[in-house]
Order: structure tokens, then sequence, then C-alpha cells
């Protein structure tokens, strides 16, 4: 009896919440709040949620359609992704933004099928750059061979353009995240003759005993990470246990928020981590968004992440969308646009610097442009490195160009295989 | 009232022993496996599909394997994750090294696969019992994650170390993949479900079955009868490992379509069946599908009533998803300590009696 109730009631929503509202744009989010890996994902899907809410108090929505916002939690688990996937899948979503590697790989197949746009912003697919296969995955302006490109630009431009004899070691999350820069690292520590170790962490990375026993008996010269979660504060305060010293222990972008070091205090002072933005509140938008999401209580969450630097990673994913969808608009000259529409408006967007200050967001991201060829956008990348005393994130480099020559190329052997794999023609759409 | 016997008479041996001795089980049970093959196509959307009933009819058939093994067989084992990613890596090997064997039967060779480790990692089994064999599986499953995870041959020295399960069809319907229907998808899964559940039944009640739960009753009594400890506890191993081997495979290929061993089949998941086992029954056919349904059903449908329903965020509902199902878990277990199932058996009982209960 009760649970013929408790089936009706479901029955009467699903009906209730079934018909998508035409006129308004649906840009979900598979989130994660929950789970070992919440950290991280609440702050991005704040700094996500934030974004739109701004644009539509402040502008009414993109090109005068309200945009709807929708979460759905994956806890970073693959299967309640999909579960996600396929209750959002039915409501015109204009565009995918998983947060997770592994929900990724299972959605690129559906995706195209379903021709849903996706944007892996700095992790997913590598290969997803070749849009020729790849027709419906992005993953400008950064993905995770740009990021290992850059470390190991970086390294050679500390030690006089020579790795030659050197250790680096790679501390990475045993899943196909931590797994992908391996084969770049791997051609990398060929060409500039130095060794690469690779160390599985396996999730959620708790456990790093082990590991840290045999870096301290390797003793690299630098360690890289490619962390997530639990895993980086844990691996910063082992590194910190074996006085690992902290500027040569480098993480990848997911590795480097201020949830990673907080927690280890001032031992991980000097730690380093790639950055793929800008982060803190000096930029103009926050006063716009002070205004019209923080002030009002309009803001997602606790509102305490804003400005963090996975919060400012959300909103530059938010805003790079709403930027596609207007281009999108614009292409097609309507304003309530579709997911087949939409990836248009990513195949072929454009972001100058000049827009980046238009938006208030001067010098937050590099300038890149999309086409069909590269989904990929420029690849820079810059360093910071945490200061414990102040308690904030430096950048100590400019923009750092990763060898996009070795990657396309690297790319182009993985996407085309993947091709012949799924009895693909590569080609444009349009 | 309902479930009555008097005017049921049985005239033959086989008659009396069949599976729904009571003619309103039966009925309820054609017209239920009709229901479910002829109606449910029809009706079925993708959503829920996708996101309930193929996930609950894959768990089904491995909490079928596992209450073999527990359930009539006594062997603990928390080694269900792994032996599912066994399940699930043979098929991608097969799938992949021999495009044109036909899907159906990759599944089954999985399963074979999937038994044969069972026996190998159930040899212990004859030397330590209880919580000590519960150890020696618990190695199972970290040892074969493990060698999925490093081993390159196994997910074809892919980059990345996943596993993605390519398109296949039957009858020209594609099962696998992401061209795949919500209703093939539905269908195969039923197949196997219905088979796994027949062969389970069948295999329960016949000599094999009665071994089995001789052993789990008193293994050195039925020695001294004359049930052989080796045999009977390999075999429980062996048709265990092999449903929980298709499940493993159907999972992967059909629901999942790319998986990484320690994400998709850890340690959780073998807990994750062994309190569908559990809270569905010890020992009982219904308490598989029972508790499936309890821990696979549940959490959706309490998620779209919390979300969806009521518009609370999802965080807020994840949370208390978990709270109320382990709130779920206890108050069943207080309740009725052996599951789902022995509660259904309370309530026939109380409807054969309805409306005049003595």
């Amino acid at each position: 009896m009760k649970m013929t109730r408790l089936a009706a009631t479901l029955a009467a929503t699903m009906i209730a919440a079934g018909p998508a509202l035409a006129d308004t744009l649906h840009f979900p989010n598979l989130s994660y709040r929950t789970g070992p890996f919440a950290a991280g994902g609440i702050a991005f899907a704040d700094g996500y949620a934030d974004y739109f809410t701004l644009i539509n108090e402040r502008d009414g929505g993109i090109g005068g359609v309200p945009i709807r916002y929708s979460e759905c939690e994956t806890a970073y688990n693959t299967e309640r992704g999909v579960e996600c996937y396929q209750s959002i899948r039915n409501d015109s979503p204009l565009v995918l933004q998983p947060l997770s590697t592994g929900i990724t790989y299972q959605l690129i197949p559906r995706t195209m099928e379903d021709g849903i746009p996706m944007h892996t912003m700095g992790y997913g697919r590598t290969s997803a750059l070749n849009g020729e296969v790849f027709n419906w995955t992005f993953n400008y302006p950064a993905n995770y061979w740009d990021g290992a490109s850059v470390i190991i630009n970086y390294l050679l431009s500390e030690n006089d353009n020579s790795l030659e004899g050197k250790k680096i070691a790679l501390l990475y999350h045993n899943s196909a995240y931590g797994r992908e820069p391996i084969p770049t690292l791997t051609t990398l520590s060929e060409r500039y003759g130095f060794e690469l170790v690779t160390i599985g962490v396996d999730s959620p990375g708790q456990e790093q005993g082990s590991q840290w026993l045999q870096i301290r008996r390797e003793r690299p010269d630098y360690v890289v990470m490619w962390g997530w979660g639990v895993m980086n504060p844990t691996a910063i305060q082992e590194a910190a246990n074996i006085r690992f010293p902290m500027e040569n222990f480098i993480g990848v972008w997911w590795s480097g928020s201020q949830q990673d070091v907080r927690p280890v205090g001032a031992a991980a002072h000097g730690y380093k981590a790639l950055a793929m933005h800008g982060t803190g509140t000096d930029y103009p938008i926050y006063e716009d968004l002070r205004r019209y999401v923080i002030e009002p209580g309009k803001f997602a969450g606790t509102g305490d992440e804003v400005g963090s630097v996975l919060y400012s990673r959300g909103m530059y994913a938010a805003m790079l969308a709403v930027e596609a969808a207007k281009k999108a608009q614009e292409i097609h000259g309507v304003a309530v646009i579709t997911p087949a529409m939409m990836r248009d408006g990513m195949a072929n967007l454009e972001i100058t610097e000049e827009l980046m200050a238009e938006l208030g967001l001067p010098d937050f991201g590099p300038a890149f442009s999309v086409s069909c060829q590269n989904h990929g956008g420029s690849g820079a990348a810059m360093i910071q490195q945490w200061d414990a005393n102040a308690n904030e994130w430096n950048l100590i480099t400019d923009w750092i160009e990763p060898d996009r020559e070795l990657i396309m190329q690297m790319a182009m052997e993985d996407s085309l295989s993947f091709a012949t794999e799924n009895n693909m023609t590569p080609a444009c759409l349009n | 009232m309902l479930y009555r016997e008097a005017g049921d008479f049985k005239t033959s041996y086989v008659a009396d022993s069949q599976t729904f001795p009571i003619k309103f089980d039966r009925v309820g049970y054609y017209v239920l496996l009709g229901f479910a093959f002829l109606v449910m196509p029809l009706i079925i959307n993708d959503y829920w599909a996708n996101s309930i009933v193929v996930p609950f009819l894959i768990y089904t058939i491995a909490a079928l394997g596992l209450n073999i093994l527990i359930g009539y067989c006594g062997q603990l084992s928390l080694g269900t994750g792994a032996f599912m990613a066994v399940g699930a890596y043979g098929s991608y090997k097969l799938m992949t090294a021999f495009p044109e064997l036909n899907i159906v039967f990759v599944i089954i060779i999985a399963g074979f696969i999937t038994a044969g480790v069972g026996v190998l990692f159930g040899l212990p089994s004859l030397r330590i019992k209880g919580f000590y064999l519960a150890v020696a599986t618990l190695a199972a499953q970290f040892f074969l994650i493990w060698l999925f995870t490093r081993t390159a041959w196994f997910y074809n020295y892919s980059p990345t170390g996943m596993i993605s399960a390519p398109q296949r069809e039957v009858f020209g319907f594609a099962v696998t993949g992401p061209r795949a229907s919500a209703v093939s998808m539905y269908m195969i899964c039923l197949c196997f479900l219905v088979i796994s559940a027949w062969l389970a039944r069948n295999l329960t009640r016949g000599s094999l079955g009665r071994q089995w739960m001789a052993i789990r009753d008193m293994d050195i009594a039925a020695e001294i009868i004359g049930v052989n400890p080796l045999m009977a506890k390999l075999t429980a191993f062996a048709v265990s490992s092999f449903f929980i081997g298709i499940s493993g495979a159907l999972l992967f290929a059909v629901y999942l379509g790319a998986a990484e061993a320690g994400e998709a089949f850890g340690i959780d998941k073998s807990f994750l069946v062994l309190f569908m086992v559990i809270i569905g029954g010890l020992g009982s056919i219904f308490g598989a599908f029972a508790g499936a349904f309890f821990l696979i059903v549940g959490p959706v449908l309490l998620k779209l009533l919390l979300v969806n329903g009521l518009g609370w965020p999802t965080d807020l509902a994840a949370h208390l998803e978990i709270m109320i199902i382990g709130a779920l878990i206890l108050v069943f277990l207080i309740l009725e300590p052996h599951g789902i199932a022995a509660l259904w058996r309370t309530i026939k009982e109380k409807l054969r009696l309805w409306p005049f209960p003595y």
C-alpha cells in the first residue's frame, strides 16, 4: 500500500517534470557535492551555477532567453553519471560538463549518438582535440597532454633547456583520469632523455604510504602529480613528511586549489601547480557577481567558495558555455537554440583578449579559437605557487605554450584508432 | 482468501513438487512473465529502462549468484565485485578478439571464465570457514582488481586503462554500444535474468542444491551422510561465479558501455551485492529480486521523489538518500532479520487467512 502510494507520487512527479520548457536554454550540470571528491566538485559547481545566475539576473539570459540551470548529483561515480545523463538527455541539454574523466569516457559515444555537445574543460579524453572524429566533444582551452607538456617545458626552462639524466616521478590517481598524461610524458622522456617513474595511487587516495616510500627510494628530481579530491592534500602531506622539496613538486590544475594545500598548513609552502586561468576576486566581474548574485542571496551552495581556484574554473566553464551559446545564436539567427546549434557555436568559438576584458575577466584565460580540426584551444597554462604565509596562490610564470605539434600528432593517432574501432569516417559536421 | 489451497488438487508428483504449488502464485507468475516480456517493451521509456530497470535486472543476476554461495551453501564471499570484473573483462577480451562471435555467447563464455576463476578462489574454502573465508575472498577482490588495473593486456593496451564495449547485435538489434535502444537492452537483460533465475531455482531444489544446503547446515554431518564437500563447495563457487560473471558482463557491455576495474568493480560492489542478499533474504530466489529492488531501485526512486518531486537541492537529497536507505536497512533487519523474503512469507500466510484470521 505504501509502495503503491509512493509509486503514484513518483509517477505524478515524473509526468510533472516531463515536458521541457521550450523558451529557455537548458544548461545541466552533472555535479558532485557528495563523496570523496566533493571538495572540488562543490567549488566548481558553485562557480558554474553562479555565472548562469549572473547572466539571468543582469542580462535577462542569453540573447533575451533565460537560462534554465539544473543539477544532477553523480558523486563522481560513473554509474550515477550514466543515470544523470539518461535523466536529462531528452530535456534538450545544450552542453554537458561532467567534471569527471571516467564519466566523460562513458558519455562520449552516447553524446555522439544523441547529438549533445559536451565540454570537458581541462579533463576528459585528450584526443577529442580532433573534432573531425569527436564532433560533439570539446576540450578547450587546454587538456591533460597540454598540461604534461607545459610542466616539462617549465622544467626545461628551469634547467637550462636540458633534462638529460633527470628523474621525474609521476604520481597519478589510478583511474582513466590519472593515466591520461602517461603517453605524453613517456614520449617526452624519450625526447629529452629524462627518466620517468610512474606511481599509481588507488582511488580515492588516502593511502599513499607505500608510494612515498617508493619516491623516497627512487629519489626523483621532480614529482609531478595528477591527483584529485582527497588524494591531493594527502600527497602534499606525505611529501612534507619525507621532506621532499616542495618547489620540486608540481601538480596539474586539478591538484592546485585551496582545498588541496590548506589542510597541510605551513608545510605546503612552495608547492607548485598548473593554472589554466587566473584566480582571486580581483576581476571586475566580481563587482557584478556581488551585486546581482551574492548580495541578493542567489548564490549556489553556501557561498564560501567565491574566488577560489575551482570556483573560478567553474565560472570560466560557464562563461565559455555562454559565449558559445551567443555564437550559436549569431550563426543561426535564432534565440532559442538547440543542442545541435550549440555545437556549431562551440566549434566556431573565438575568445579574444578584448572579449575577456569586456566580460570583466581581463587576462583571466588565454585567447584562443576553436575550429573543426582543433577542439582544444591554445593549451597554454601558467605555473602557480602556494604561499602558505599569505594563504594564496601566486602566479610565477607567464603563459607557457605546450608542444602542440607533438600533442596534435599523438591525438591524431589516438582519435583515428577510435574512428577505425567504431567504423567512422572522420569528417566535419555542418 | 487469496492464496487458497482448498480445491487445488495435485494428482502427480510433478505437480506436487512444482515451484509454485498454489494456483494463485502460479497464475501470478505467468502474468508477471507475460507482462515483462510482452507489455513492458511497449511501455518502457529510455529513462526508466536505463536508470532503473536494466540495472535492477543485472544486479538481480549477481544477487542470485551470491545467494547460491552464501544463502544455499553457507560460504561467505566478499569477492563479488572482482568476479563481476572477471565477467566484464572476459567479455571485453572476447568481444575484441572475436568480433564475429554473437554477444549472447560472449556473455555466456564470460560466465564460464568467471566460474573457473571462482573455483580457483574457492579452493581455500575446503580448509577455512566463515569469516576467515570472507577474508580469503577479500584477497581475490584486491588481487583481481590490481591485476586488471596493472596488466595492460586486459584492457588491450588502451592508454587510459578503460575498456569500452563495441557495438554488437542480436537478431539485427544493437544490444551494446551507444546505438542500443532501451528495449533491446531491456530484453537481453530480461532473458538472461529469467533463464538464470529458472536455472538457480531448479539447481537449488535438485540434488546439487540439497548437497549445498547440507554443507551449509553442518558440513561434518553432510560428509558423514555421503556429501562430497569438495564437489559441493566447488560447484557452489562455480555456479555462483557463473551468474556473477554474467551480471558483470552485462553491467559492462550493456549498461555502462565503458568501465575501469577499480571504479566500477571495487569493494563497494561486493558489499552492495552482499547487502542485497542479506536484506533480500538468504537462501531465497525471491530474496535476490527483493534485495536488488531495494538497493538499486530504491535510491533512484528516492532521488526522483526528493529532487524532481519536491525540488530539493541535489546534495541535500544525496545525503538524505544515504541516511534513509541506511535507516530502512536497519528497520528491515530489526523487523525481519531473515530479509524481505521472510517478510513476504509472513504476508502470504496472513493473506491465506484474510479476511477471517483466527
